[in-house]
């Protein structure tokens, strides 16, 4: 039995535009996995093939072992789906929304504790119209919750929500996967993917640039940051210290390298010796956005390598 | 609930508690067939002008609940990824159709019912009513116009389908004989009012209210044709995003 979703060579082209090109992962039960990229990346394509809205140009997927567009109906029953935005008549209300999906889904879910659950018991009597871009995000999560779902596909849970609703989505998030469903979720978000995420896919211009669990993506970027004066001649630092040194901002360095204590005094021996300050020290695993910044970029933050 | 119950429920509930669509369905098919039928400026020809505007008006009923409201309202839905999310859903097409043609009888049922009273009020008698005929004029419009609604809706972005609904709603209205007789439309228009949908409808149905069928023709085939055409085009060209 394979993971709930195999994407395996996925290709989406819109006529010559490819959107989507040979994207493969899994997500496993219990488990978070973050489709990670800039606006434009492929990801709401790659979600909307796996939730069976369209058809992919080449490839395959497999969701609970079905193929999603043929099997789109079978599959709903236990799939929970979240779309980007929209999804609900703007003068339905609250209740009546919740209600109507935990029919359609006939799962047996109780109406008045998804309300509950995604905080809107206040907005129980509120339209869709009336509601914040939070509290709509919080329904959509709620209709994807009535199914009970074995799978979830959440586009996008927490753009446009204010701090206090990204909480009780994380918390939402994280209760679904608790009870063994496999969540994948698309954002661009860095922090999002960093809060929410078990498993990162980064994506860019349509393919995947890294796939592991958020430590193992972080460890494989170790270096040392830091800022000094803006006049830094990187290739002489380089030479000094046997490393890759780069120039990222108007004074800030980043030196690719493992932070051995060796290294750190050798760097502040050095900009001693040319008389620059050393200030905002950071060494070890890199921050996701980092990481993110360094596969989806090519680098060009880096204006001086050497 | 059911699965077609829940989502008959939530049709009716968008259709209910939209005003517009009160306006349209209940609201301007009663003031219509209350002005004209005492305020007696309508050249129809007739001794008492209810007895030309009753079976109009319940054509017109028709028309805006089976075309306009469920165009509408299903444009907005493609907009508004109502349909979208539905499709994600166990639901499926067929229960989602056999649910909005439910939603449209119920709201039929609920406009005769307001509609036939108000024109009786008024002094309409209708004799050598042939119901059976009228129920089938009913049904077979509503065919068509639903086709000719969804159509509109299946194609077109959410603002442009809410004015092309609108203006082939006042374009079919005028030229349809529901309130202004054929008799005073110019030849060509005339020509053309009888290819039309409304026409065909408020032909056959004031036809099987007042004359008991005996002329059923030409109408007939105009209003079967429609019926044929709309929804195998609606189904063919519908645009679910």
């Amino acid at each position: 039995m394979g993971d709930p979703v195999e994407v395996v060579g996925l290709t989406v082209r819109y006529g010559d535009l490819v959107a989507v090109d040979d994207v493969s992962f899994t997500a496993a039960a219990g488990r978070v996995t973050a489709v990670l990229g800039p606006n434009g990346a492929g990801k709401t394509s790659t979600i909307e093939v796996c939730e069976g809205y369209r058809s992919p140009s080449a490839g395959v997927v497999r969701v609970l072992g079905l193929d999603p567009a043929a099997d789109q109906r079978r599959l709903s029953e236990r799939m929970g789906v979240m779309l980007q935005d929209g999804g609900v008549y703007p003068s339905a209300r609250v209740a009546d929304t919740v209600r109507q999906y935990c029919a359609l889904y006939g799962r047996g879910a109780d109406p008045g504790g998804l309300i509950e659950a995604v905080g809107l018991t206040h907005r129980a009597g509120s339209t869709w119209r009336k509601l914040s871009g939070g509290e709509q995000q919080r329904l959509s999560l709620a209709l994807a919750l009535a199914a009970e779902p074995e799978v979830a596909f959440l586009d996008e849970p927490t753009s446009g929500v204010d701090i206090n609703g990204r909480d009780a989505i994380r918390g939402i998030v994280a209760g679904l996967r608790d009870q063994g469903c496999a969540v994948l979720l698309a954002t661009h978000e860095l922090d999002e993917a960093e809060r929410l995420a078990d498993w990162v896919v980064i994506v860019d211009h349509g393919r995947v640039v890294a796939d592991g669990s958020l430590s193992e993506l972080r460890r494989g970027f170790d270096e040392i940051r830091f800022r000094s004066g803006p006049d830094l001649d990187v290739a002489r630092l380089a030479q000094a210290l046997g490393m890759v040194a780069s120039k990222v901002g108007a004074d800030e360095y980043v030196v690719d390298a493992p932070p051995h204590p060796r290294l750190m005094a050798q760097l502040s021996t050095w900009l001693a010796d040319e008389g620059l300050p050393l200030v905002d020290l950071r060494a070890g695993a890199q921050r996701l956005e980092d990481v993110f910044r360094r596969l989806t970029a090519g680098a060009p933050e880096r204006e001086d390598r050497a | 609930m059911s699965r077609l119950g829940a989502q008959l429920a939530a049709e009716l509930r968008v259709t209910m508690r939209n005003g517009e669509q009160l306006l349209l369905t209940l609201g301007i098919p009663v003031l219509l067939l209350v002005f004209f039928s005492t305020v007696d400026v309508l050249p129809t020809g007739m001794t008492h002008p209810v007895d030309f505007l009753a079976p109009g008006v319940l054509a017109l009923a028709v028309m805006s609940t089976a075309m306009v409201s469920l165009g509408i309202g299903t444009g907005f839905e493609r907009s508004y990824r109502v349909l979208k999310r539905l499709g994600a859903t166990p639901l499926g097409r067929g229960r989602l159709l056999a649910a909005k043609i439910a939603a449209v009888v119920v709201v039929e049922l609920i406009q005769f019912a307001v509609l036939v009273p108000v024109a009786v009020a008024l002094g309409w008698r209708p004799h050598r009513t042939n119901w059976a005929l009228a129920l089938a004029a009913v049904v077979v419009g509503t065919v068509a116009f639903a086709g000719l609604g969804m159509l509109l809706a299946g194609r077109l972005r959410g603002e442009l389908n809410l004015a092309a609904q609108n203006g082939l709603y006042l374009v079919l209205l005028l030229l349809g004989g529901m309130v202004v007789p054929w008799s005073k439309l110019p030849g060509a228009l005339r020509a053309v009012a009888h290819l039309l949908p409304s026409g065909a409808l408020s032909d056959v149905l004031r036809d099987a209210l007042v004359s008991g069928g005996i002329r059923p023709g030409a109408s007939w085939l105009v209003l079967g044709g429609w019926a044929v055409v709309t929804p195998v085009l609606a189904a063919t060209l519908f645009r679910w995003e």
